[in-house]
Order: C-alpha cells, then structure tokens, then sequence
C-alpha cells in the first residue's frame, strides 16, 4: 500500500500519483499520514481506488470524486466531497459547510454532524448525516436524497427541486417551497437501503420526508412574497 | 385686427418620456417586471468617446500592406502547463448552450476555430459538437454548477470561474421553460419545462481566500494544465482584479455594463454595472500596482463591436477583448431579413431583445428544433471567422498608423478623448489637451 505522509511530501506529488493509477494497476489502496488540515486533498481521483487520510482535512477534500473511496479518519473542512460523480466518501468525525455540494452521484457518509449548506445544490449524490445539520442545508438541491439521522437547522430546503429529504430528529424551519411529505413504501425502501449503506442504526420508520411543493418551479408574481 | 392668445405647443416630459410612461402602463397592467436578453442600451460613455492620434513627426508609421503587426497573444502564462495561444486577441465570450441553440453554438465554435481564438462554453455545461468544433474551448465554472463534471473539466483548454457579469453584477440567472428541452433540462439535472434558477453565488465558497483554495482544488484536478480565468462583472475593476490576482487567477475577464445577458431584469441591466471604458483602467492600475500587468492577462469584454474597440482596449493596457453580442450578430442575430417575423413578435430588426422566450427567427437564442434548423453552423461560423478577420484587420490598420508593429504594443499615448466623462475614465488627455479630470498637478 502506498504511503504518503504529507509532512513529508507536497500535495501535488500525492494528488498526481493518485490521478496516475491506471485500468488495472495493482497498487489501488492509498494512505495518508499527517495531512494537517491539507486542502484539495485526494481530488479528482478518476478509478476505482481507496484512500485513507488518517487525520482531519482543509476545503474540498475528494471533490469531484468519480469512483474513489475515501476515508477520512478525523474531520473534514468545507466542500467535502463537492461535486462528487461516483464513488464514497466517509468521513468519521464532522464536516463544515458545504458538504457534498453540487455532487451528482456517489455516496457521502459523515459520522458526526455537518454545518451550514450541506447538500447545497446537490445534483444526484446520497449524503447520510449521522449527527445533525447546520441552516440552509439541501439549498437548491436538485436530486438525490440527504438523509440526516439528527436535527435540521433553518430553512431546509430552501428553493428545494427535486431532491428528497428525511429528517430523523427536529426541523428547526422549512425553508421557501419545502414541504413534509408522505412517506410511501418506496421511500421507506431506498431510505433503508441507504442507512445501511451508510452502516447507520437507525430504522426508516423513524423519518419524515421533506421535498418540493413546487410552487416556484414557474416564476409567477402572485409568488413574489416567497422570494 | 383681432387678436388670439397663442396656445403653447404640447410638451412631453423629458422626464416622463414615452418609453418611460409606456413601461409604466406595462407594469401597471402585467404586475411584473421586465425581463429580456443582450446588455445595457441606454448610452453611456465608451469607445466611440476616444480617438487615436495616429502618426506624426514624432511617431513613425508602419506601411499598411507591407510591414507585419504581430496579432498573436498568449494568455495563463502565470501559473498554467499549457497557456492558450491565440493568432487574434478577440475571443468568443461565454454563451451556454440552452440560452443559445446547438447550431448556435457549434458555429460559434467553428468560426473562433477558424480565426485561431477561442470559444467559451457557459451556464449548462459542455456539449460534444461545441468541443468536436472549437479548436480552443474556455470552460465556465459557474455558480449553479450546471453540467460540471471533472471529464470535461480536463478536456478544456481553460477554465474560467464566473463570479460575475457586467449585464448584471451581483445577480444570477433565469433560463424561463419555454427554452427547457429534454436535452438541456437532462445537463442541468432538473424536469423539463421548469424555470432553472442560475445561482447569484458559487455554493462552495465565500470571498478571496476561499477562492484562492477552490482555484487550487481546479489546478489539482486538471494537472497544474489549465489558464485559469476568472469572470467579473463591471462594479469594482480595480479591487476585484486584485483579488483576482491575488486567488491566483492566470487571466481576469472583465464585463462591462454593455455586455449582454441571456435574459435579467431590464431595470438590473440598466442600472447595475460600470460602463466598460470606466472598468479598463482601474484593472490595468491594479495589475500594474501588483507587479502584474502582462503577467496576469486582462480580458475586456462588454460592447466590443469593432476592431477600433479592440484597439482601444488594447491600448489601455488589455491583452484581448470578448465579443458576445457582436459575433450573435455575426451569426445572423437581430438581421433585417427577418423583419417581418419581428414584426409579428411586436418588435423590429435590432431591437429584438427577448431572447428568453425562445422564439428567436434567427434560431440563435431558441430552443425550438425548427427555428434552431434555421442556422447552418458552417455558414454561420464562416460569418463569424469573416468578421473577426475583419475586427483585426481594423485593429491592425490603427496599430500600423501609430507606428506599432504589434497590437499589443498599443498604449494609452496613442489615445485622445472627445468628452470630460471618457478623458476621466480611460485617463488620456481630452482632445487638444494635455489634461484629464483627476490628472494630478491641475
């Protein structure tokens, strides 16, 4: 397995060996010592190969992610997982803002809580809170489902689209064209399918379903106090 | 001999001018603002407000059809594997695909292709005939992330994030519904049919010191490879490119108020925004106070129309100009060929401006499959590639006149200015003068 320890090595000697793994190639398994809160950590990996990053990272850490397994033994900064196009990304302690933004796929699992945003404008990702989640969180999302085994901060779902949103704990607000929603068996399917992926204790049954109303999905004044 | 009082003539207000009661009427009666495409249209000062001088005993010419002007320029050489370079300085601005058809957009690659610059992608992502025609593509990095994937991310030649645009500083965008085909709602992961909101700010970060960190993740994913741009709107040049520079941009592109826009709020594009003649100077001051001018590139963008446009940018320290509105036109936009189709959409040849709706007879801002088949990409590109040329040929004719045998070699010096406003905000002397309002020592 090999090894890089940042104190060590620079960031962009790592980050290129990761995007250097070829179809095939035997030496799949990464890990990093001492990444001391390192940005861009693990980016743009493009094959099917694991990280594990003992010790906490900086911003954006496996963005854009497309197939990689990543590991993040501490906690993570913002951005984590932004944009992410296939793979999973676990990290075992918290996440700040933006976790998962933009991520069109894949799955982000954070074992602890995450802060404001999480799920902004999220695109097609599976996210699995543990904890709890900060305000404004699956802001714009889009699609794909961000299941939180906590509490929900202000205004979740805000501008919500298409994305579907399960609450275990308390919802602090709803935010613009947010509703609850019925939660139907085939919700109560993916949800357990994703808490188990996600390895969390937690039964669907215990969920509440939020989603769009789609009230604003079509710009019309008689709307304009919602904006 | 009777006498009859006069009647004084009827008098408009200069200040409640038929345009302005009509839009009154208008909102009165629909209850919402209005919305249209393309850039400021209210006057204001700009290019046309500067002359050169050309040569004299104290400039020697250059011989028109003889001597060379070099055209040619490279841009991301700070920090970038692999800077652009271009045969003109005149690039094609960002355009996405959704606000503009397939066939738009595949000729505007296929011209920039043939004039040796560059075409740039916009808010929806990358499609396959736009990279298949363009020979240099710049891709957006927007805040709605529309599109954004790491596979097209690497096979760009530049990536440009967008923090703003001169048609409307501080404001995002509306793609309406009527222009959501199956296509396009398919790249922006969104139902068909729906309005689709384009974010007013990036979703991942806040301010200079995050964008310096997003830029390195970009870096890190694309291999240190790419010129990394970025966009700003026309509100604080001199600030902004600082920040610019100081996140580590390899290129600042700057829009001015006269640059267009899909589609925003007529009252937004009117009055937000800098005239891109105020925006020049205080970029070029930035850089030049940072020890970065030529460094980090400068792009001016925002009713370029001509190649004495380009000059005149040039000259007042740019390294290349974008051209969005003009090279439509190019296309076939606004043509009066179509006259009566605009008169059936109530308006005429040169003011068609609601390229929202989709309805566009030229079949350039439309999704409509009948009204797009109406653009042929490869005469269309080939109008474009005509008229680049000839935007550098102009360019050229000037640069020779005042004795430059390269258009970068432009300078403020060769410079005059008609009016106070642009002698103060391009900062050359008014015509007959060796001053300018703010000139230290008057």
């Amino acid at each position: 397995m090999p090894v890089f320890d940042l104190a060590k090595t620079p960031l962009r000697e790592f980050n290129a060996a990761l995007h250097s793994v070829g179809n095939g190639d035997n030496d799949t398994a990464f890990e990093v010592l001492n990444p001391r809160g390192s940005h861009a950590l693990a980016v743009g990996i493009d094959q099917p190969l694991s990280v594990d990053v003992r010790g906490s990272v900086g911003y954006y850490c496996a963005g854009m992610n497309d197939g990689g397994a990543v590991t993040v033994h501490g906690s993570a900064g913002p951005g984590v997982a932004e944009n992410m196009m296939t793979g999973t990304v676990t990290i075992e302690g918290d996440a700040s803002q933006y976790a998962g933004a933009t991520g069109r796929g894949g799955l982000l699992v954070i074992k602890g809580n995450a802060a404001s945003r999480c799920g902004i404008s999220m695109k097609g990702i599976d996210i699995v809170v543990h904890g709890n989640i900060g305000h404004m969180s699956a802001f714009m999302a889009q699609s794909g489902h961000l299941v939180v085994l906590g509490d929900a901060g202000e205004a979740l779902g805000d501008s919500l689209y298409e994305a579907k949103l399960f609450v275990r704990g308390e919802v602090k607000s709803l935010g613009a064209d947010c509703v609850e929603k019925e939660m139907r068996p085939e919700h109560i399917e993916v949800l357990a399918g994703l808490l188990e992926k996600a390895g969390a204790d937690a039964k669907p049954e215990e969920f509440k379903r939020y989603g769009s109303a789609r009230t604003l999905y079509n710009f019309n004044i008689d709307n304009a106090d919602a904006y | 001999m009777s006498y009859h009082n006069p009647h004084t003539p009827p008098r408009k207000s200069a200040t409640f001018d038929d345009y302005t009661l009509a839009e009154i009427r208008r909102a009165a009666a629909t209850g919402i603002y209005d919305i249209r495409g393309a850039g400021a249209k209210r006057k204001v000062p700009h290019f046309d407000d500067l002359l050169f001088l050309g040569a004299s005993i104290s400039r020697y010419p250059l011989e028109g059809y003889r001597e060379r002007c070099d055209t040619s320029v490279t841009l991301g050489t700070r920090f970038a594997k692999k800077p652009i370079e271009l045969k003109i300085p005149i690039t094609i601005a960002g355009m996405s695909f959704g606000a503009l058809s397939g066939p738009a957009k595949e000729a505007l690659g296929r011209g920039a292709t043939i004039a040796g610059t560059s075409t740039t992608t916009g808010d929806g992502g990358m499609t396959n005939e736009e990279r298949g025609h363009s020979e240099k593509l710049v891709y957006q990095y927007l805040p709605s992330r529309y599109g954004m994937n790491p596979t097209d991310l690497r096979r760009a030649d530049a990536i440009e994030v967008v923090v703003g645009q001169g048609a409307k500083p501080g404001g995002g965008g509306m793609l309406l519904g009527q222009k959501i085909s199956d296509r396009v709602a398919e790249m922006r992961t969104l139902p068909k049919g729906i309005d689709q909101r384009s974010a007013c700010r990036h979703p991942d970060w806040t301010g200079p010191d995050d964008l310096e960190i997003k830029i390195l993740e970009l870096r890190e994913i694309t291999n240190w490879e790419k010129p990394i741009y970025i966009k700003v709107g026309g509100a604080r040049p001199y600030y902004d490119t600082a920040l610019a520079v100081k996140a580590g941009a390899d290129c600042v592109v700057l829009d001015g108020m006269q640059g267009g826009t899909a589609a925003t709020q007529d009252v937004f594009i009117e009055n937000v925004g800098m005239p891109t003649l105020a925006c020049v100077r205080p970029a070029v001051q930035a850089l030049q106070d940072l020890g970065m001018h030529r460094e980090v590139q400068l792009i001016v963008s925002g009713g370029i129309r001509s190649g004495a446009d380009v000059a005149k940018a040039l000259a007042l320290g740019a390294d290349a100009v974008a051209i969005g509105t003009a090279a439509l036109v190019a296309l076939g936009d606004n043509d009066p060929h179509l006259e009566a189709e605009y008169q059936k959409l109530g308006t005429t040849a040169g003011a068609y401006d609601d390229w929202h709706e989709g309805r566009d007879p030229a079949g350039i801002t439309t999704q409509d499959p009948v009204l797009a088949a109406r653009v042929d990409p490869v005469a269309a590109g080939r109008r474009l590639a005509n008229y680049l040329k000839v935007m550098t040929l102009e360019a050229q004719t000037i640069a020779r006149a005042c004795g430059h045998n390269r258009l970068a070699n432009l300078e403020p010096e060769d410079l005059c200015a008609l009016t106070m406003e642009a002698a103060a905000m391009a900062k050359v002397p008014l015509a007959g003068t060796d001053w300018y309002p703010g000139k230290a020592g008057f």
